[in-house]
């Protein structure tokens, strides 16, 4: 069967303040096939994507659509000409139903301009049943699981008579029971000619769906190749472009004092029945999905959230008054996986962004000392070498990465005893991660312990003295370095992940 | 971030630290070419006089702005510490009381603000509009809609002079210093930004926000209140219909002074320029003769204009 070309991008480059985020990227997909874009955090992949759905209007390089050069001005002209996307952040309104959202901004009219509501649900019955999917179109998007409101933005996209959907990152939230019902309404899509483009970096949902993949790596085109064509190890060693032991530093042996103590700590329907302990200098793995209940537990330990009961202990001493204020007092400091929500005030600069936390050094009489502030800031900024014309440069301006150094700095100019930082390097490039990695070895070194959650399970197998494994909100199992490191060639050789 | 390369001056920058002042010599060079009275030192010391109740407002209404906070309430609180404040002084004859009286019933308003707001979750627009009725009414019932007089003794405060200035423009300036001061100096001050330019982080930094935004709140009403003395002294009487607006007028001045509306920016100092200037627009167009209807267009465009540059400047840091 001939296959036939329905986009070609060529020669794509785009570059932010800074950053080359697209370096003469090429990509060309064909008619009814699954393309799997591949690459790390950073890699580009978003990027190229927001490019051909019409996100990113200026660009480098040119966008060939059913053979001819095509420039798509706004999202809206790419959805019409037949372009979608699902993007990673689903946007629908929760108070409204499957078929108010499925028409948003489109309903069907009759006499003067009142939304026809039968006919409404007439279609959306149509592609409900095209789908054959038996959702009732009155149901209101807050009663639908995740994996289905992932179903109704892609049967938005085919009401759209959409030809190709754009899918980034759909399976982060989902369980594996809503990706195995997810992956097969992608192959009944695909049967129906739609083209589809496949973000992920889980690679064994590539081999299972794809047919074609191309590889990208810091914002360069590494190559695109027959599924068949490729192994898993080749995979990765193009995404990454680099042994694995020159990113991750060697960590070293902890100290066997116990400082952190968590013992049986329940939230009800987020967690229950968390205990685990924490040595000096020790780093502990904690890996599960998103939502499976492990950034909750870390915002509770910090005394973010509040948890019904339970007890942690520091150095010996139980926790009371639980505060975040009490925690920074005792000594436990926590790097958010939100660090534009939780970590930092974006028009704060710096060096202000480092004294919020730590006023009992900076501060006397209410009064702050603007020249032991100066001083101090100055020493953490050369440290952690932060990227920035001055202390006084406005945090929200600096790159993820430097924004995640000063979030680390408010924490290292004191004297934290236990770290928690949950997926400390989300969405900062890997020059920036490398750095993070080896703070955080060093760190451990001089005796902090350190928690590190992360759904990056090279990282947090790499990075950690133990694996904890968090599930539906229940730690379900602990693993030692060598034997997650056995577990993850296992899994690659066996289910061909990692 | 497409139009802004890291740390590079931008017009943004700029506009918030320079351009309010360029704005302020540039009106007061063509007010002194446009009309030869304008540079007189009596009206120069006038328009001072002028702004200085709705100064003292706008002080505090830059600590509430800056944090991400408003208070509508302040015009009526202005006016009810007046006249109570005039109260207290026609009934004793005692200038420290009346001024305590007038500071006091401030405080007290600011801190059940802050109390709706942290405590019930109210949102600080609807806080202060409930208490914008309370306090209009509270008012109409101890005046019974009439002036408070017989309060001869607070002369000086609205009259007086110390080496040829105003005594309401020293009060008004000692309140310019003092936010100034708190704002810059203090743990107090830097939070006022903190919570303003991101709430969430300033919580899980360890601050007790809620604290914070009550103590905000109470200073300030203090400063309304003592609005409401220097208002009071400068009527010489309690007027129970003098004060009703005030607090948009603070509003416009720290919104033109380049503070933003989205919180986490600006200054006391911007604030106090902004008020000038607004003062100086009605001087000037007081000069010509223009009617009091034209006087509030050129206000309504000069807020709308603060608002769109406030606006355009922060979308390019935003958009991406």
């Amino acid at each position: 069967m001939g296959t036939k070309d329905i986009v070609k991008l060529e020669h794509i480059r785009k570059v932010f303040p800074g950053v080359v985020a697209l370096d003469n990227v090429n990509l060309t997909l064909q008619v009814g096939k699954v393309h799997g874009l591949v690459g790390e955090n950073g890699a580009g992949k978003s990027t190229l994507m927001k490019i051909l759905s019409g996100t990113y209007s200026t660009y480098d390089g040119t966008i060939y659509y059913k053979g001819k050069e095509t420039y798509f001005r706004s999202e809206k002209e790419a959805l019409e000409k037949g372009i979608s996307i699902v993007h990673q952040e689903l946007n629908s309104i929760p108070e409204l139903t499957i078929a108010e959202n499925l028409f948003l901004g489109r309903e069907p009219l009759k006499y003067k301009g009142m939304i026809d509501k039968k006919e409404r649900l007439r279609k959306t019955q149509e592609v409900l049943e095209y789908l054959e999917l038996d959702y009732n179109p009155n149901l209101k998007m807050k009663q639908l699981s995740i994996a289905q409101i992932q179903m109704i933005e892609i049967l938005k996209a085919i009401s759209r008579d959409s030809e190709i959907i754009i899918m980034d990152e759909p399976t982060s939230a989902l369980t594996n029971i809503e990706s195995e019902y997810l992956f097969r309404q992608i192959k009944s899509l695909k049967e129906k000619g739609i083209t589809i483009v496949y973000i992920s970096h889980r690679l064994e949902e590539v081999f299972q769906l794809c047919d074609d993949v191309t590889v990208l790596r810091d914002g360069k085109y590494i190559g695109t190749y027959s599924i068949d064509d490729v192994t898993q190890d080749k995979l990765v060693s193009m995404m990454v472009g680099r042994e694995l032991s020159d990113i991750y530093p060697p960590i070293d042996k902890s100290y066997n004092e116990t400082l952190l103590k968590v013992d049986n700590l329940n939230s009800k329907n987020i967690f229950e029945n968390v205990s685990f302990e924490l040595k000096k200098g020790e780093i502990l793995g904690f890996s599960g999905m998103m939502g499976s209940g492990r950034s909750e537990i870390m915002r509770a330990i910090f005394g973010l959230d509040l948890y019904d009961s339970g007890q942690i202990f520091l150095e010996g001493k139980l926790l009371k008054n639980r505060s975040i204020h009490e925690s920074i007092k005792a000594g436990i400091a926590m790097v958010s996986e939100d660090r534009s929500i939780y970590g930092f005030v974006g028009p704060l600069s710096i060096k202000d962004n480092i004294v919020i936390p730590n006023y009992d050094m900076f501060s006397k009489h209410k009064l702050l000392n603007h020249k032991k502030i100066r001083n101090e800031v100055l020493k953490i900024y050369k440290r952690l070498d932060i990227k920035a014309p001055t202390i006084d440069a406005l945090t929200e301006t600096l790159s993820g990465g430097n924004q995640q150094k000063v979030v680390l700095a408010k924490w290292l100019v004191r004297n934290v005893k236990v770290m928690i930082l949950d997926e400390p390097t989300r969405g900062i490039d890997v020059g920036a991660k490398q750095e993070i990695y080896k703070l955080i070895v060093e760190l451990a070194k001089q005796g902090m312990a350190i928690i590190f959650v992360s759904s990056d399970m090279r990282e947090v197998i790499a990075m950690s003295h133990r694996l904890k494994i968090i599930s539906d909100g229940r730690i379900i199992g602990e693993l030692s370095r060598e034997e997650a490191e056995q577990e993850l060639i296992m899994k690659t050789i066996v289910e061909g992940g990692f | 971030m497409k139009d802004k390369e890291i740390g590079k001056i931008n017009f943004s920058t700029i506009y918030r630290k320079y351009g309010i002042f360029l704005i302020l010599i540039v009106l007061f060079v063509s007010s002194a070419l446009i009309n030869r009275n304008f540079l007189k030192p009596a009206n120069l010391i006038n328009i001072l006089k002028q702004i200085s109740v709705v100064t003292i407002i706008a002080c505090g209404q830059t600590m509430l702005i800056v944090s991400g906070m408003i208070d509508l309430s302040a015009g009526l609180v202005c006016t009810m510490s007046a006249c109570f404040s005039a109260g207290a002084l026609a009934a004793t004859g005692n200038v420290p009381l009346a001024i305590v009286v007038g500071i006091g019933i401030g405080l007290m308003t600011g801190w059940v603000n802050g109390f709706l707001i942290t405590h019930y979750k109210l949102q600080p627009f609807i806080a202060t509009l409930a208490m914008t009725n309370v306090a209009k009414g509270i008012t109409q019932i101890y005046t019974n809609g009439q002036a408070i007089n017989g309060v001869e003794k607070i002369r000086w405060v609205g009259h007086g002079n110390i080496i040829g200035i105003p005594v309401p423009v020293i009060i008004t300036l000692l309140a310019v210093i003092f936010v100034y001061l708190l704002m810059r100096n203090t743990t107090l001050g830097l939070n006022i930004y903190a919570i303003g330019g991101n709430e969430k982080a300033t919580i899980a930094s360890g601050i007790n926000v809620n604290r914070n935004k009550r103590i905000i709140f109470t200073i300030s009403g203090g400063l309304v209140g003592l609005s409401g003395v220097v208002l009071m002294a400068r009527l010489m009487s309690g007027q129970p219909s003098v004060g009703s607006g005030y607090e948009f007028d603070a509003i416009t001045a720290v919104i033109v002074g380049g503070t933003s509306f989205l919180g986490g920016i600006g200054t006391v100092v911007g604030t106090l320029v902004g008020s000038i200037i607004v003062g100086l627009i009605n001087n000037i167009l007081n000069l010509l003769h223009i009617s009091t209807q034209y006087q509030l267009i050129t206000k309504g465009l000069l807020i709308a204009g603060a608002v769109i540059i406030d606006v355009k400047t922060k979308g390019l840091k935003t958009k991406s």
